[in-house]
Protein backbone atom coordinates (compact mmCIF):
# COMPACT_ATOMS: atom_id res chain seq x y z
CA UNK A 1 0.00 0.00 0.00
CA UNK A 2 0.93 2.97 -0.98
CA UNK A 3 1.76 6.53 1.58
CA UNK A 4 -1.17 8.38 -0.16
CA UNK A 5 -3.26 5.32 0.42
CA UNK A 6 -2.11 5.14 3.78
CA UNK A 7 -2.87 8.84 4.58
CA UNK A 8 -6.36 8.62 2.61
CA UNK A 9 -7.62 5.51 4.63
CA UNK A 10 -5.95 7.40 7.62
CA UNK A 11 -8.50 10.44 7.12
CA UNK A 12 -11.24 8.20 5.40
CA UNK A 13 -11.38 6.41 8.76
CA UNK A 14 -11.67 9.25 11.31
CA UNK A 15 -13.98 11.38 8.77
CA UNK A 16 -15.77 8.60 8.43
CA UNK A 17 -16.71 8.19 11.88
CA UNK A 18 -17.01 11.71 13.00
CA UNK A 19 -19.68 12.00 9.81
CA UNK A 20 -21.31 9.02 10.83
CA UNK A 21 -21.76 10.08 14.75
CA UNK A 22 -22.80 13.98 13.63
CA UNK A 23 -25.09 12.34 10.80
CA UNK A 24 -27.10 10.43 13.63
CA UNK A 25 -28.14 13.70 14.76
CA UNK A 26 -28.84 14.82 11.23
CA UNK A 27 -30.89 12.06 10.42
CA UNK A 28 -33.27 12.52 13.70
CA UNK A 29 -33.57 15.65 13.00
CA UNK A 30 -34.98 15.30 9.62
CA UNK A 31 -32.10 16.69 8.08
CA UNK A 32 -30.44 14.41 5.99
CA UNK A 33 -31.46 16.18 2.49
CA UNK A 34 -30.46 19.53 4.19
CA UNK A 35 -26.62 18.15 5.27
CA UNK A 36 -26.20 17.07 1.14
CA UNK A 37 -27.41 20.15 0.14
CA UNK A 38 -25.16 22.11 2.72
CA UNK A 39 -22.30 20.24 0.89
CA UNK A 40 -22.93 21.97 -2.41
CA UNK A 41 -22.58 25.33 -0.50
CA UNK A 42 -18.78 24.54 -0.45
CA UNK A 43 -18.17 24.74 -3.98
CA UNK A 44 -17.97 28.67 -4.50
CA UNK A 45 -15.18 28.46 -0.81
CA UNK A 46 -13.35 25.77 -2.88
CA UNK A 47 -13.51 27.47 -6.06
CA UNK A 48 -11.89 30.45 -4.62
CA UNK A 49 -9.38 28.64 -2.86
CA UNK A 50 -8.03 27.24 -6.84
CA UNK A 51 -8.39 30.37 -7.84
CA UNK A 52 -6.44 32.49 -5.18
CA UNK A 53 -3.87 29.52 -4.66
CA UNK A 54 -4.97 28.84 -0.80
CA UNK A 55 -5.98 25.62 1.08
CA UNK A 56 -9.42 24.91 -0.70
CA UNK A 57 -10.51 23.28 2.74
CA UNK A 58 -10.45 26.67 4.36
CA UNK A 59 -12.26 28.54 1.52
CA UNK A 60 -14.79 25.32 1.84
CA UNK A 61 -14.88 26.04 5.60
CA UNK A 62 -15.74 29.34 5.43
CA UNK A 63 -18.50 29.42 3.17
CA UNK A 64 -20.20 26.25 4.59
CA UNK A 65 -19.61 28.21 8.06
CA UNK A 66 -21.10 31.28 7.14
CA UNK A 67 -24.21 29.56 4.93
CA UNK A 68 -24.43 27.39 8.61
CA UNK A 69 -25.14 31.08 10.84
CA UNK A 70 -27.11 32.26 7.85
CA UNK A 71 -29.34 29.61 8.31
CA UNK A 72 -29.05 29.31 12.25
CA UNK A 73 -29.77 33.25 11.95
CA UNK A 74 -32.94 32.77 9.89
CA UNK A 75 -34.43 30.14 11.69
CA UNK A 76 -33.96 31.59 14.64
CA UNK A 77 -35.77 34.91 13.38
CA UNK A 78 -38.18 33.56 10.74
CA UNK A 79 -40.80 30.95 10.03
CA UNK A 80 -38.91 29.19 7.19
CA UNK A 81 -38.06 25.65 7.87
CA UNK A 82 -34.01 24.55 7.39
CA UNK A 83 -34.98 23.17 4.08
CA UNK A 84 -36.72 26.68 2.74
CA UNK A 85 -33.52 28.39 3.46
CA UNK A 86 -30.65 25.45 2.45
CA UNK A 87 -32.74 25.08 -0.99
CA UNK A 88 -32.26 28.81 -1.55
CA UNK A 89 -28.32 28.55 -0.64
CA UNK A 90 -27.68 25.26 -2.29
CA UNK A 91 -28.89 26.41 -5.77
CA UNK A 92 -26.89 30.19 -5.39
CA UNK A 93 -23.52 28.49 -4.19
CA UNK A 94 -23.69 25.82 -6.53
CA UNK A 95 -24.64 28.18 -9.67
CA UNK A 96 -21.59 30.38 -8.50
CA UNK A 97 -19.17 27.76 -7.86
CA UNK A 98 -19.68 26.02 -10.95
CA UNK A 99 -18.74 29.43 -12.32
CA UNK A 100 -16.08 30.16 -10.63
CA UNK A 101 -14.00 26.79 -10.76
CA UNK A 102 -11.75 26.25 -13.61
CA UNK A 103 -12.87 23.65 -15.76
CA UNK A 104 -10.26 21.30 -15.01
CA UNK A 105 -10.43 20.85 -11.08
CA UNK A 106 -14.42 21.34 -11.22
CA UNK A 107 -14.35 17.12 -11.04
CA UNK A 108 -12.06 16.81 -8.08
CA UNK A 109 -14.22 19.50 -6.17
CA UNK A 110 -17.24 17.86 -7.27
CA UNK A 111 -16.50 14.09 -6.43
CA UNK A 112 -12.90 14.33 -4.27
CA UNK A 113 -9.66 12.34 -4.97
CA UNK A 114 -8.13 10.58 -2.32
CA UNK A 115 -4.90 10.33 -4.70
CA UNK A 116 -3.85 13.86 -3.74
CA UNK A 117 -4.43 13.19 0.14
CA UNK A 118 -0.91 14.10 2.21
CA UNK A 119 0.22 13.62 5.33
CA UNK A 120 -0.77 17.07 6.67
CA UNK A 121 -4.41 16.30 5.19
CA UNK A 122 -4.72 13.00 6.99
CA UNK A 123 -3.45 14.69 10.24
CA UNK A 124 -5.59 17.58 9.54
CA UNK A 125 -9.01 14.64 9.00
CA UNK A 126 -7.79 13.24 12.54
CA UNK A 127 -6.82 16.70 14.24
CA UNK A 128 -10.73 17.52 13.19
CA UNK A 129 -12.69 14.77 13.49
CA UNK A 130 -11.24 13.89 16.93
CA UNK A 131 -12.99 17.26 18.43
CA UNK A 132 -15.95 16.92 16.73
CA UNK A 133 -16.91 13.96 18.00
CA UNK A 134 -16.08 15.08 21.71
CA UNK A 135 -17.86 17.98 21.15
CA UNK A 136 -21.09 16.15 19.29
CA UNK A 137 -21.02 13.69 22.61
CA UNK A 138 -21.17 16.91 25.09
CA UNK A 139 -24.16 18.33 23.00
CA UNK A 140 -26.18 14.98 22.10
CA UNK A 141 -28.94 14.98 24.81
CA UNK A 142 -29.57 18.10 24.65
CA UNK A 143 -29.96 18.44 20.32
CA UNK A 144 -31.85 14.94 21.11
CA UNK A 145 -34.21 16.31 23.91
CA UNK A 146 -35.09 20.00 21.81
CA UNK A 147 -35.74 17.00 18.46
CA UNK A 148 -38.23 15.32 20.55
CA UNK A 149 -40.00 18.57 22.30
CA UNK A 150 -38.33 22.06 22.37
CA UNK A 151 -40.31 23.25 25.15
CA UNK A 152 -39.52 20.81 27.19
CA UNK A 153 -35.70 21.11 26.32
CA UNK A 154 -36.04 24.83 26.61
CA UNK A 155 -38.11 24.10 30.22
CA UNK A 156 -34.40 22.10 31.50
CA UNK A 157 -32.62 25.02 30.85
CA UNK A 158 -31.42 24.06 27.77
CA UNK A 159 -30.57 27.07 25.35
CA UNK A 160 -31.86 25.70 22.18
CA UNK A 161 -30.54 28.37 19.68
CA UNK A 162 -27.05 27.65 21.22
CA UNK A 163 -27.19 24.05 20.86
CA UNK A 164 -28.49 24.36 17.35
CA UNK A 165 -25.96 26.35 16.43
CA UNK A 166 -22.82 24.12 18.19
CA UNK A 167 -24.72 21.31 15.94
CA UNK A 168 -24.68 23.33 12.93
CA UNK A 169 -21.42 24.46 13.40
CA UNK A 170 -20.27 20.41 14.13
CA UNK A 171 -22.08 19.59 10.57
CA UNK A 172 -20.13 22.10 8.88
CA UNK A 173 -16.63 21.27 9.88
CA UNK A 174 -17.23 17.49 9.25
CA UNK A 175 -18.60 18.32 5.78
CA UNK A 176 -15.84 20.85 4.91
CA UNK A 177 -13.06 17.68 5.95
CA UNK A 178 -15.31 15.01 3.96
CA UNK A 179 -14.77 16.81 0.64
CA UNK A 180 -11.49 16.13 0.35
CA UNK A 181 -12.69 12.33 0.53
CA UNK A 182 -15.51 12.12 -1.51
CA UNK A 183 -15.91 15.54 -2.80
CA UNK A 184 -19.13 17.92 -2.50
CA UNK A 185 -21.61 15.59 -4.46
CA UNK A 186 -21.08 12.92 -2.02
CA UNK A 187 -20.53 13.96 0.63
CA UNK A 188 -23.95 14.36 1.97
CA UNK A 189 -24.13 10.42 1.85
CA UNK A 190 -20.98 10.13 3.86
CA UNK A 191 -23.11 11.46 6.54
CA UNK A 192 -26.50 10.22 6.09
CA UNK A 193 -25.87 6.89 4.85
CA UNK A 194 -24.57 5.35 8.06
CA UNK A 195 -26.92 6.95 10.42
CA UNK A 196 -29.98 5.63 8.28
CA UNK A 197 -28.30 2.45 8.62
CA UNK A 198 -28.52 2.26 12.03
CA UNK A 199 -31.67 3.95 13.28
CA UNK A 200 -34.06 1.00 13.03
CA UNK A 201 -31.28 -1.45 14.21
CA UNK A 202 -30.22 0.63 17.31
CA UNK A 203 -31.94 -0.21 21.11
CA UNK A 204 -31.07 2.26 22.83
CA UNK A 205 -29.13 6.22 21.76
CA UNK A 206 -25.79 5.69 22.68
CA UNK A 207 -25.54 2.52 20.37
CA UNK A 208 -27.06 4.43 17.60
CA UNK A 209 -24.74 7.21 17.83
CA UNK A 210 -21.67 4.60 18.45
CA UNK A 211 -23.16 2.55 15.42
CA UNK A 212 -23.49 5.60 12.99
CA UNK A 213 -19.40 6.25 14.30
CA UNK A 214 -18.32 2.57 13.02
CA UNK A 215 -20.55 2.40 10.39
CA UNK A 216 -18.98 5.11 8.70
CA UNK A 217 -15.71 4.06 9.16
CA UNK A 218 -16.26 0.75 7.63
CA UNK A 219 -17.70 2.33 4.87
CA UNK A 220 -15.58 5.01 4.16
CA UNK A 221 -12.31 2.39 5.13
CA UNK A 222 -13.81 -0.34 2.81
CA UNK A 223 -14.15 2.37 -0.07
CA UNK A 224 -11.21 3.74 0.29
CA UNK A 225 -9.39 -0.05 -0.10
CA UNK A 226 -11.43 -1.45 -3.13
CA UNK A 227 -10.60 2.57 -4.27
CA UNK A 228 -7.30 1.40 -4.71
CA UNK A 229 -7.96 -2.42 -5.68
CA UNK A 230 -9.84 -1.45 -7.93
CA UNK A 231 -8.49 1.85 -9.74
CA UNK A 232 -12.13 3.74 -9.75
CA UNK A 233 -12.96 6.88 -7.74
CA UNK A 234 -13.11 6.42 -3.52
CA UNK A 235 -16.24 9.23 -3.14
CA UNK A 236 -18.70 6.83 -5.35
CA UNK A 237 -17.10 3.22 -3.63
CA UNK A 238 -17.48 4.86 0.10
CA UNK A 239 -21.07 5.90 -0.65
CA UNK A 240 -21.97 2.25 -2.46
CA UNK A 241 -20.67 0.42 0.62
CA UNK A 242 -22.51 2.64 3.50
CA UNK A 243 -25.72 1.53 0.92
CA UNK A 244 -24.54 -1.93 0.96
CA UNK A 245 -24.46 -1.88 4.48
CA UNK A 246 -27.76 0.08 4.66
CA UNK A 247 -29.68 -2.35 2.39
CA UNK A 248 -28.50 -5.21 5.21
CA UNK A 249 -29.25 -3.72 8.00
CA UNK A 250 -32.70 -2.95 6.79
CA UNK A 251 -33.18 -6.47 6.06
CA UNK A 252 -31.93 -7.61 9.20
CA UNK A 253 -34.39 -5.45 10.89
CA UNK A 254 -37.72 -6.66 8.89
CA UNK A 255 -36.33 -10.76 9.59
CA UNK A 256 -35.86 -9.73 13.14
CA UNK A 257 -39.09 -7.77 13.58
CA UNK B 1 -54.94 21.49 51.58
CA UNK B 2 -56.56 25.14 51.77
CA UNK B 3 -58.00 26.43 49.35
CA UNK B 4 -57.65 29.59 47.94
CA UNK B 5 -60.30 32.42 49.15
CA UNK B 6 -62.90 32.68 46.04
CA UNK B 7 -62.22 36.29 45.16
CA UNK B 8 -65.34 37.77 42.91
CA UNK B 9 -65.41 36.97 39.09
CA UNK B 10 -62.81 38.21 36.95
CA UNK B 11 -61.23 40.47 40.05
CA UNK B 12 -58.74 38.57 41.75
CA UNK B 13 -57.57 39.06 45.09
CA UNK B 14 -54.36 41.11 45.45
CA UNK B 15 -52.11 37.55 46.82
CA UNK B 16 -50.13 36.71 50.30
CA UNK B 17 -46.87 35.92 51.27
CA UNK B 18 -48.29 32.41 51.00
CA UNK B 19 -48.49 32.44 47.31
CA UNK B 20 -45.74 31.19 45.05
CA UNK B 21 -46.90 32.67 41.90
CA UNK B 22 -48.15 36.20 41.13
CA UNK B 23 -49.11 37.03 37.97
CA UNK B 24 -50.12 40.79 37.09
CA UNK B 25 -51.02 42.66 33.99
CA UNK B 26 -49.80 39.46 31.88
CA UNK B 27 -49.86 40.42 28.50
CA UNK B 28 -48.65 38.64 25.16
CA UNK B 29 -48.89 39.55 21.60
CA UNK B 30 -47.64 37.37 18.37
CA UNK B 31 -47.16 39.33 15.50
CA UNK B 32 -49.36 41.95 16.81
CA UNK B 33 -52.28 39.59 17.58
CA UNK B 34 -52.93 39.55 21.27
CA UNK B 35 -53.51 36.21 22.84
CA UNK B 36 -53.31 37.42 26.31
CA UNK B 37 -54.43 40.84 27.70
CA UNK B 38 -54.09 42.04 31.26
CA UNK B 39 -54.37 38.57 32.77
CA UNK B 40 -53.19 38.29 36.78
CA UNK B 41 -53.98 35.65 39.51
CA UNK B 42 -52.15 34.19 42.26
CA UNK B 43 -51.60 30.52 43.16
CA UNK B 44 -50.51 29.79 46.73
CA UNK B 45 -48.34 27.01 47.61
CA UNK B 46 -48.99 23.45 47.80
CA UNK B 47 -52.66 23.90 46.35
CA UNK B 48 -53.95 23.16 42.94
CA UNK B 49 -55.11 25.73 40.44
CA UNK B 50 -56.76 24.39 37.11
CA UNK B 51 -56.52 26.40 33.92
CA UNK B 52 -59.74 26.21 31.37
CA UNK B 53 -61.17 27.88 28.35
CA UNK B 54 -61.72 27.29 25.07
CA UNK B 55 -59.43 26.50 22.12
CA UNK B 56 -56.95 28.88 21.18
CA UNK B 57 -57.74 30.75 25.09
CA UNK B 58 -54.26 31.56 25.27
CA UNK B 59 -54.16 28.67 28.07
CA UNK B 60 -50.69 27.14 26.84
CA UNK B 61 -49.47 30.31 26.40
CA UNK B 62 -49.30 31.46 29.72
CA UNK B 63 -47.70 28.07 30.77
CA UNK B 64 -44.96 29.26 27.97
CA UNK B 65 -44.87 32.89 29.84
CA UNK B 66 -44.22 30.89 32.94
CA UNK B 67 -41.61 28.51 31.73
CA UNK B 68 -39.76 32.07 30.61
CA UNK B 69 -40.10 30.81 26.53
CA UNK B 70 -42.75 33.81 25.31
CA UNK B 71 -41.56 37.43 25.45
CA UNK B 72 -44.66 39.15 27.60
CA UNK B 73 -45.51 42.55 29.28
CA UNK B 74 -47.02 42.36 32.74
CA UNK B 75 -44.68 40.87 35.70
CA UNK B 76 -44.29 36.95 36.81
CA UNK B 77 -43.42 36.48 40.11
CA UNK B 78 -42.23 33.10 41.45
CA UNK B 79 -41.51 33.36 45.37
CA UNK B 80 -38.82 31.31 46.77
CA UNK B 81 -36.68 29.05 44.96
CA UNK B 82 -38.60 27.06 42.32
CA UNK B 83 -38.05 24.00 40.44
CA UNK B 84 -40.44 23.64 38.00
CA UNK B 85 -41.68 19.97 36.45
CA UNK B 86 -43.52 20.24 33.32
CA UNK B 87 -45.49 17.92 30.98
CA UNK B 88 -46.75 19.28 27.38
CA UNK B 89 -49.04 18.77 25.87
CA UNK B 90 -47.89 17.47 22.42
CA UNK B 91 -45.07 14.47 22.99
CA UNK B 92 -45.22 12.12 20.37
CA UNK B 93 -41.64 10.12 19.46
CA UNK B 94 -41.17 8.39 16.13
CA UNK B 95 -38.73 6.17 14.95
CA UNK B 96 -36.36 7.67 17.24
CA UNK B 97 -33.72 4.76 19.04
CA UNK B 98 -34.55 6.09 22.37
CA UNK B 99 -35.25 4.31 25.21
CA UNK B 100 -36.67 5.53 28.55
CA UNK B 101 -34.14 5.15 30.36
CA UNK B 102 -32.04 7.45 27.88
CA UNK B 103 -35.02 9.99 28.08
CA UNK B 104 -34.93 10.17 31.37
CA UNK B 105 -30.92 10.53 31.55
CA UNK B 106 -31.37 13.68 30.17
CA UNK B 107 -32.65 15.61 33.27
CA UNK B 108 -30.67 12.78 35.86
CA UNK B 109 -28.34 10.32 35.68
CA UNK B 110 -29.98 8.16 38.12
CA UNK B 111 -33.07 7.77 40.52
CA UNK B 112 -36.05 6.45 37.86
CA UNK B 113 -37.33 3.76 39.89
CA UNK B 114 -38.70 5.80 42.47
CA UNK B 115 -39.99 8.43 40.02
CA UNK B 116 -41.40 5.56 37.60
CA UNK B 117 -42.82 3.63 41.06
CA UNK B 118 -44.71 7.02 41.63
CA UNK B 119 -46.84 6.59 38.64
CA UNK B 120 -47.30 3.32 38.95
CA UNK B 121 -44.52 1.93 36.35
CA UNK B 122 -42.26 -1.03 37.06
CA UNK B 123 -38.33 -0.68 36.48
CA UNK B 124 -38.27 -2.52 33.53
CA UNK B 125 -40.22 -0.07 31.23
CA UNK B 126 -37.12 1.98 31.29
CA UNK B 127 -35.46 -0.62 28.09
CA UNK B 128 -38.39 0.24 26.30
CA UNK B 129 -38.17 2.77 23.50
CA UNK B 130 -40.32 6.00 23.57
CA UNK B 131 -42.03 4.80 20.28
CA UNK B 132 -43.46 1.71 21.72
CA UNK B 133 -44.79 2.82 24.55
CA UNK B 134 -48.55 3.01 24.47
CA UNK B 135 -50.46 6.79 24.88
CA UNK B 136 -50.74 5.96 28.70
CA UNK B 137 -47.60 4.92 29.12
CA UNK B 138 -45.76 7.85 27.57
CA UNK B 139 -47.70 9.97 29.50
CA UNK B 140 -47.18 8.61 32.88
CA UNK B 141 -43.31 8.62 31.95
CA UNK B 142 -43.61 12.26 31.56
CA UNK B 143 -44.94 12.63 34.66
CA UNK B 144 -42.18 10.27 36.18
CA UNK B 145 -39.72 13.07 33.88
CA UNK B 146 -41.67 15.97 35.81
CA UNK B 147 -41.11 14.94 39.05
CA UNK B 148 -37.75 13.38 38.59
CA UNK B 149 -36.04 16.33 40.08
CA UNK B 150 -38.61 16.79 43.02
CA UNK B 151 -40.22 19.78 41.38
CA UNK B 152 -42.21 21.67 43.44
CA UNK B 153 -44.43 23.37 41.14
CA UNK B 154 -46.12 21.22 38.49
CA UNK B 155 -47.32 22.45 35.11
CA UNK B 156 -49.55 20.01 33.38
CA UNK B 157 -51.00 20.79 29.52
CA UNK B 158 -53.66 18.42 29.22
CA UNK B 159 -52.23 15.56 30.85
CA UNK B 160 -54.17 13.25 29.36
CA UNK B 161 -55.32 14.47 26.02
CA UNK B 162 -53.77 11.42 24.00
CA UNK B 163 -55.32 8.23 26.45
CA UNK B 164 -57.86 6.45 26.96
CA UNK B 165 -60.26 6.51 29.74
CA UNK B 166 -58.74 3.45 31.72
CA UNK B 167 -55.23 5.06 31.75
CA UNK B 168 -56.89 8.39 32.78
CA UNK B 169 -57.99 6.74 35.62
CA UNK B 170 -54.56 5.61 36.29
CA UNK B 171 -52.97 9.16 35.15
CA UNK B 172 -55.13 10.82 37.89
CA UNK B 173 -54.68 8.57 40.33
CA UNK B 174 -50.81 8.91 40.10
CA UNK B 175 -51.16 12.61 39.96
CA UNK B 176 -53.39 12.73 43.20
CA UNK B 177 -50.91 10.66 45.43
CA UNK B 178 -47.65 12.60 43.80
CA UNK B 179 -49.68 15.74 45.50
CA UNK B 180 -50.73 14.42 48.41
CA UNK B 181 -47.23 13.05 49.11
CA UNK B 182 -45.12 15.61 47.88
CA UNK B 183 -47.09 18.88 48.75
CA UNK B 184 -46.38 20.36 45.60
CA UNK B 185 -48.35 23.10 43.66
CA UNK B 186 -49.82 21.65 40.58
CA UNK B 187 -51.07 24.40 37.61
CA UNK B 188 -53.29 22.07 35.23
CA UNK B 189 -54.86 22.51 31.72
CA UNK B 190 -57.78 21.16 31.30
CA UNK B 191 -60.92 20.60 29.39
CA UNK B 192 -62.78 18.51 31.61
CA UNK B 193 -64.54 20.51 33.80
CA UNK B 194 -65.30 17.83 36.18
CA UNK B 195 -61.44 17.82 36.54
CA UNK B 196 -61.42 21.00 37.06
CA UNK B 197 -64.16 21.35 40.22
CA UNK B 198 -63.01 18.14 41.87
CA UNK B 199 -59.53 17.98 42.16
CA UNK B 200 -58.74 22.25 42.25
CA UNK B 201 -57.79 24.54 44.65
CA UNK B 202 -58.90 27.23 42.40
CA UNK B 203 -59.97 27.64 38.96
CA UNK B 204 -58.70 30.07 36.24
CA UNK B 205 -61.03 30.51 33.29
CA UNK B 206 -58.88 31.98 29.97
CA UNK B 207 -60.43 33.21 27.02
CA UNK B 208 -57.46 35.62 26.28
CA UNK B 209 -58.22 37.65 29.30
CA UNK B 210 -59.77 36.50 32.74
CA UNK B 211 -62.92 35.29 32.94
CA UNK B 212 -63.39 34.12 35.73
CA UNK B 213 -60.85 33.01 38.87
CA UNK B 214 -62.15 31.62 41.82
CA UNK B 215 -63.32 28.43 43.85
CA UNK B 216 -64.03 25.91 41.68
CA UNK B 217 -67.44 25.07 43.66
CA UNK B 218 -68.53 27.73 41.33
CA UNK B 219 -68.17 25.62 37.79
CA UNK B 220 -71.79 24.05 38.42
CA UNK B 221 -73.17 27.60 37.73
CA UNK B 222 -74.52 27.67 34.04
CA UNK B 223 -74.15 31.22 33.40
CA UNK B 224 -70.95 30.79 34.57
CA UNK B 225 -70.21 27.99 32.35
CA UNK B 226 -71.92 29.35 29.19
CA UNK B 227 -70.02 33.17 30.03
CA UNK B 228 -66.61 31.17 29.93
CA UNK B 229 -66.88 28.57 27.03
CA UNK B 230 -69.48 30.14 24.94
CA UNK B 231 -73.44 28.79 23.68
CA UNK B 232 -70.95 26.03 21.69
CA UNK B 233 -69.07 25.00 25.16
CA UNK B 234 -66.60 22.30 23.60
CA UNK B 235 -66.17 21.45 27.01
CA UNK B 236 -65.26 17.97 28.07
CA UNK B 237 -67.10 16.20 30.67
CA UNK B 238 -66.38 13.27 32.09
CA UNK B 239 -68.72 10.31 32.69
CA UNK B 240 -66.23 8.63 35.79
CA UNK B 241 -67.39 8.73 39.58
CA UNK B 242 -64.29 11.21 40.38
CA UNK B 243 -65.57 11.17 43.76
CA UNK B 244 -64.88 7.05 44.07
CA UNK B 245 -61.24 8.27 42.53
CA UNK B 246 -60.62 10.02 46.02
CA UNK B 247 -60.63 13.39 44.60
CA UNK B 248 -61.78 16.53 46.50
Amino acid sequence: MTEVAVYSLVAGISVGFAGGYVGSLMVLKRMALVGDALSHVALPGLALGILFNFNPFLGAFAFLFSAAVLTWYIEKTTRLFPEAIIGVLFVTALAVGILLTPEVDLLEALFGDITTVSLVDALLAVGISAPIVVVARLVYRRVVLSILSEELARSTGINVALVNFVYLFLVTVVVAVGIKIVGTVLVGALVVVPAAAMKNVSRNLSSYALLSGLTGTVSAGSGILLANYLGLPAGPLVVTVGTAIFAGALVAHRIAS
Amino acid sequence: MVIAPPPSRGTPDTGTSADVLRVTNLGVRVDKVPILENVSFQVRRGTTLSIVGPNGAGKTTLFRVLLGLVPHTGTVEWSGPVRIGYVPQHFAVTDVPITVRDFLSFKREAGFEESLAAVGLEAGVLRKRLDVLSGGEMQRVLIAWAVLDRPNVLLFDEPTATVDIGSEDMLYEALNRLEKESNITVLLITHDIHIASRYSDAVLALNRTVRFFGAPSRLSEPNLLMEIFGSGSGLAEHKHDLGSRGFR
